[in-house]
């Protein structure tokens, strides 16, 4: 295990776009920061958004997971184009010939995926903390330990972003080809969503099928959450809207994702072990 | 004597090709090993098989009497195929130092094998930065980091100028004399015979030979002979019962024995017939020339 996390370390210590890439995702998550310095003074109207309960606890864990998880691309690029450029350096053979097995190399992509997922949660978690214990209402321990589950869902939702990331770069084997198919990807997801929703027969329910697609399956495990802040909710009710859906996280996406992590590590296996090099 | 690998039936067809058909064939440690064929005969396929790369259609192979899995047995191998992959972005040392981690060696080698190949200093340089005769050189000290107990070699000169294949036939003549177990798959017939005591012969994925160099065909090599009467030379060597014919060819009269024969002997016999000779020389056929009449034969 330290041996594989070694190996994969050592690629990317050494690649000077994948060190700025990460560099980067770090300062970005850090840059949430910022947003507590958000304030409009135009005469009569003031407003500073952290005073609008946004660092409060326990809804910072949510928002921060929420605006954290945008920046996921970042990681996504390096984690693309470390399995692309094995094989376009052609390294993976190499690796396999020196004594590397197909499963240890797998594994040393996953040690890296689980890394990042980790850190980044462990990231978005002492910033929440540090902004919460600055700006919220309410510092009372109950308060700050309540709502962890997005701090899981953030987790959950990054290792199988990445694990989808490896599988592409496994599958397509050129970085900027994989990385367009996942746009690809999250486009006909939304065609399927709008077919299902306009063809569906009346017993099946479009979006409890759009629930199992990978992409949002992802999306649904934090869901936004503005509709959550008090000034928004007194808006809505002024303007007679129903804003009031679901903001939790759900069991059954956890379960969801989860499954479709597991699907990716699958068939990433399945394809290294079939091909030839 | 220990045997590092057993072939079995190993084949591998691609779509209607059968690139390896049926290769069966032992190595023992000690010994140097060719694989020998032209371009497109299975050479390279082969070594990905056994090197965990390229899936057998079927049959199997097993390293080392079959004691460890195929990526463990691998640690102990060192190899060198087609062209050198290594990360163009690392440089000489960090590329090693990830070799060791793969194989679980210590990193202490890492500078004895640089220098070896006249690399050390080099190391600091990006893999990127090498010529290929560099680039080549530099596989070669990855595949020797463990010591290992075979070194497999995939066409090792292909490619480089004239000074770089002298180096690296330097580097792998010094490992063979050290007793390491090679096998070197090439189409150069002269690099084969500088080196090789076995040789696997290919021909369109088929094994047409296995064996030893020297017993590649079944040959008692020729005479060389030269006296200041050449019409009195030729007549004896006829008058000989154990010489097959004789023929002058240039300057030399071309004799092929029946049997194994011995320069002293022949010497002998002809001296009885009162002819001096003022040049005798035993020939074998080269490789080139035994490897010609094998695949013509197995053509025919």
């Amino acid at each position: 295990m330290k041996r594989l996390f070694l190996i994969e370390f050592d690629k990317l210590r050494t690649n000077r776009s994948s060190r700025i890439l990460i560099g980067a995702y770090f300062i970005l998550l850090t840059s949430i920061a910022l947003i507590a310095a958000i304030k409009f003074d135009i005469g009569p109207i003031k407003f500073h958004l952290a005073e609008q309960g946004i660092f409060n606890f326990p809804y910072v864990w949510h928002f921060n997971a929420f605006i954290g998880a945008w920046f996921k691309i970042f990681l996504a690029v390096v984690i693309v184009s470390m399995t692309a450029n094995e094989y376009s350096n052609k390294t993976l053979k190499q690796n396999l010939i020196d004594g590397l097995s197909k499963r240890e190399f797998l594994h040393s992509k996953w040690v890296i995926i689980f890394a990042f997922a980790g850190i980044s949660t462990l990231f978005i978690f002492v910033v929440s903390l540090i902004l919460g214990l600055i700006y919220s209402n309410y510092t009372e321990v109950s308060v700050i330990l309540k709502d962890f589950e997005y701090l899981l869902a953030y987790f959950v939702k990054h290792v199988a972003f990445f694990a989808f990331c490896l599988f592409l770069g496994t599958a397509i084997k050129r970085s900027a080809f994989a990385l367009g198919f996942l746009g690809i990807w999250q486009m006909f997801e939304g065609f399927c969503y709008g077919i299902l929703k306009w063809k569906s027969p009346s017993w099946l329910d479009a979006d409890q099928v759009f629930r199992l697609f990978p992409l949002n399956a992802m999306s649904n495990l934090i869901p936004e959450p503005f509709t959550r802040l008090s000034a928004v909710r007194n808006l809505a009710n002024q303007v007679e809207v129903d804003v009031f859906k679901n903001t939790n996280v759900q069991f059954w996406d956890i379960v969801i994702v989860l499954l479709w992590a597991y699907i990716f590590y699958f068939l990433t296996y399945r394809l290294l072990t079939r091909r030839d090099l | 004597m220990k045997t590092i690998l057993n072939v079995t039936n190993l084949t591998k067809t691609f779509g209607r090709l059968t690139a390896v058909d049926a290769l069966s064939f032992n190595i023992n440690k000690g010994n140097v090993y060719g694989i020998l064929g032209p371009n497109g005969s299975g050479k390279s396929t082969t070594l990905g098989m056994i090197l965990n790369v390229v899936n057998p259609t079927s049959g199997a192979f097993s390293w080392f009497e079959g004691t460890e899995n195929t990526h463990q047995a691998l640690k102990r191998v060192g190899a060198i195929i087609e062209r050198p992959n290594f990360y163009p972005y690392m440089t000489a040392a960090q590329n090693l130092r990830l070799v060791c981690r793969i194989k679980e060696v210590p990193k202490a080698k890492i500078e004895e094998k640089l220098a070896l190949v006249d690399l050390l200093d080099r190391k600091n340089d990006t893999f990127k930065t090498f010529s290929l005769g560099m680039k080549q050189r530099l596989a070669i000290a990855s595949a020797l980091l463990n010591d290992p107990e075979i070194l497999i070699l995939d066409e090792p000169t292909n490619g480089l100028d004239p000074q770089g294949i002298a180096q690296v036939r330097d580097i792998i003549q010094k490992i063979a004399t050290q007793g390491t177990t090679i096998l070197l798959a090439s189409h150069l017939l002269d690099e084969v015979e500088k080196v090789c005591s076995h040789v696997l012969v290919l021909q369109k994925g088929k094994q047409i030979y296995f064996g030893k160099v020297n017993e590649l065909t079944k040959d008692h090599g020729y005479f060389e002979l030269n006296a200041t009467d050449m019409e009195a030379l030729q007549s004896a060597l006829d008058s000989l019962s154990f010489i097959e014919n004789s023929a002058l060819k240039g300057a030399f009269i071309i004799a092929h024995p029946n049997t194994t024969l011995s320069a002293a002997e022949l010497s002998k016999a002809l001296t009885a017939k009162g002819i001096i000779v003022t040049h005798l020389a035993q020939k074998h056929k080269s490789l080139e020339e035994q490897f010609l009449t094998l695949t013509q034969n197995q053509q025919a």
